[in-house]
């Protein structure tokens, strides 16, 4: 009986943290959530609804505001835009960083460690204190309204850390395996592609993940160095329309909403590879 | 982490299998570092180099930069009471990260702690600002803020209280930078969150429980075993908040442009400002160069700061 007691207070004693733990949890969900949801509801409602009852749920849902951004060819161009840059970035951040992370993390050479420590300088310059200097750059290559030059700043400073990400992938696996694939005979070259690429695949996906995500959100550098209306991107393209139809604010909310649905699905979709490759870059870092 | 920092034991063995092709590893490695160095020179120390060039000349950008002016573009900048106001706003906002929301991630991380039912729940929900660009998250919130209670939700509820006004948040010059931080905190405190809910992964179990034995209340535990254990992660997440904070631009130029009466100005867009609105390439190549001495010396202090070892590399 005694024991049956303790126990009794025990649960309550920790029942009553549990309780506390979840409602300040809960509060800190409805601040995240309520934002992004009142966004969603204002976007099926029209003008008018939004402007008399701008909180409630949109009973009937109206969604003549998507359709008409959906029927906006200029929107669709903006996809593209954000779709093309986005993939070749990432595809170029994959490729230029797995070469350089398997030199660092697989071969010697002599100033590796200054090599190394150059790269780890590139971490200091966020985009935004060096975009002034590239604008000036990317001028005299004449390469201002382009694609190109966005993918190709975006991919820049995409190096330095996701190097240091596959780095430490590529560090894990025993080097015994490349001791034997060079015994049989195979050359740093196939090691790395035939061996190494194919088990670093989750490693990979992190890694793209990562830089998908920050180049699909990237304002600045479009921003820059695109000037034609033809080359925005999205989030160029969604913060020019809140400028332009700033008055209508269910339309903005739609525009809003379909902007950030491709992010939040991929999101919902790929969180597992986002969140293993922050931890393991920032960790390491 | 704790990805084993490797069983190779370097160069010894391998290389003397690979010396009879050491040639043909030294050309592979310049073919493999060949893209990053090219990208890292073009795009990085070339165009810094260049902008130190241009930072001293008088030059809207129409034909070559004739008019030097020495250090004039550094004398003006840093006399600009503008400027020094965005200095001023910067480090506010580090200040208000380091001592508000990073506190604040950590404190929920360890509430979710490592076995709360739900917590990857939550952890996928606090961590969503973060996947949601900074346009859409500014637009977001100056709907939120909105001075007119039928627009703003938050003065919507802040009208409910008797007494209380309608704020116009954004356009008052002493609530803007609260405002501000707010939305910063919002869409950034789940990524500190993130990385600080993985330091609290590789954390012992062990050693918290034989602090508990010892006769340690809750709090003391996580003061003195979780939080020195941590501090390689707080390290990184204190590395990212001020570097961000420093060099922080869309989310300050999509909600208020910098504004009202430069209340909101920040070093980036006091710099978009100068050197993309009114095209003074020269000045705006001199106000990026002064970011990044700031960047500079942060990073410098920080390394400094972080060349004690991680208490956990020893466990």
């Amino acid at each position: 009986m005694a024991t049956l007691d303790v126990r009794k207070v025990d649960s309550f004693k920790k029942k009553l943290p549990r309780f506390f733990q979840y409602l300040v949890l809960g509060i800190v969900t409805l601040i995240i959530i309520v934002p992004l949801v009142i966004m969603v509801f204002g976007a099926l409602k029209t003008r008018g609804e939004m402007f008399l009852h701008p909180y409630t749920l949109p009973i009937p849902p109206h969604w003549e505001n998507f359709g008409q951004i959906l029927t906006t060819p200029s929107f669709w161009d903006m996809l593209r835009n954000s779709l093309f840059v986005m993939v070749a970035s990432t595809a170029g951040v994959l490729v230029v960083c797995s070469l350089a992370a398997f030199v660092f993390a697989r071969m010697e050479f002599r100033g590796k460690d200054l090599a190394f420590n150059i790269l780890t300088l590139g971490l200091m310059f966020p985009i935004t204190v060096a975009i002034m200097p590239v604008y000036l750059v990317i001028r005299q290559m004449k390469l201002i309204d382009t694609l190109l030059a966005v993918i190709l700043v975006q991919t820049a400073f995409g190096i330095s850390g996701n190097t240091l990400i596959l780095r430490g992938f590529f560090l894990s696996i025993p080097a015994e395996l490349q001791d034997a694939a060079s015994i049989d005979g195979c050359s740093a070259f196939g090691f790395f592609w035939r061996i190494l690429l194919p088990l670093a695949r989750p490693a990979l996906a992190a890694v793209g993940a990562l830089t998908m995500i920050v180049s699909w959100n990237d304002l600045l550098t479009p921003l820059v160095l695109l000037n034609r209306d033809a080359l925005w991107t999205l989030p160029l393209g969604t913060m020019q329309f809140q400028g332009q139809y700033s008055s209508d604010m269910a339309l903005t909310a739609a525009f809003v909403t379909l902007s950030a649905l491709p992010a939040i699905l991929f999101y919902l979709f790929a969180e597992r590879q986002i969140v293993s490759g922050l931890t393991a870059g920032a960790l390491k870092g | 982490m704790f990805i084993p920092q490797v069983k190779r034991n370097d160069s010894v063995s391998s290389s003397a299998i690979r010396t009879p092709r050491r040639v043909q590893d030294y050309v592979t490695i310049a073919l493999f570092l060949l893209p990053a160095v090219v990208l890292f020179v073009l795009f990085l120390f070339y165009p810094i180099l260049r902008s130190m060039y241009y930072s001293l000349f008088n030059w809207n950008g129409l034909g070559p930069a004739t008019r030097f002016i020495g250090l004039n573009n550094y004398k003006a900048i840093l006399t600009d009471q503008v400027f020094v106001e965005a200095i001023e706003h910067c480090l506010i906002i580090v200040v208000f990260s380091l001592a508000v929301q990073l506190p604040l991630a950590l404190l929920l991380a360890i509430m979710v702690g490592r076995d709360l039912p739900g917590r990857v729940f939550f952890r996928s929900v606090f961590f969503m600002p973060y996947v949601i660009s900074e346009v859409i998250t500014g637009i977001i919130w100056i709907s939120m803020f909105s001075p007119d209670p039928e627009n703003g939700l938050i003065n919507a509820l802040l009208v409910l209280i008797p007494g209380v006004h309608a704020q116009n948040f954004l356009g008052d010059i002493n609530q803007v930078m609260l405002c501000v931080f707010l939305v910063l905190t919002w869409k950034y405190f789940g990524l500190h969150m993130l990385l600080y809910m993985a330091g609290l992964q590789n954390i012992p179990k062990e050693l918290e429980e034989a602090a508990m034995i010892d006769g340690a209340n809750r709090w003391q535990t996580i003061w003195y075993v979780t939080i020195p254990l941590l501090v390689t992660t707080i390290r990184t997440t204190i590395y990212l908040s001020v570097l961000g904070s420093l060099t922080q631009f869309p989310l300050v130029w999509i909600m208020t442009r910098g504004g009202p009466v430069n209340a909101s100005e920040m070093m980036a867009t006091y710099m978009y400002r100068y050197a993309f609105l009114r095209t003074q390439l020269g000045y705006g190549s001199a106000v990026a160069l002064v970011m990044l001495v700031f960047c500079l010396i942060f990073s410098v202090a920080y390394q400094w700061l972080n060349r004690q070892p991680d208490p956990l590399s020893g466990v």
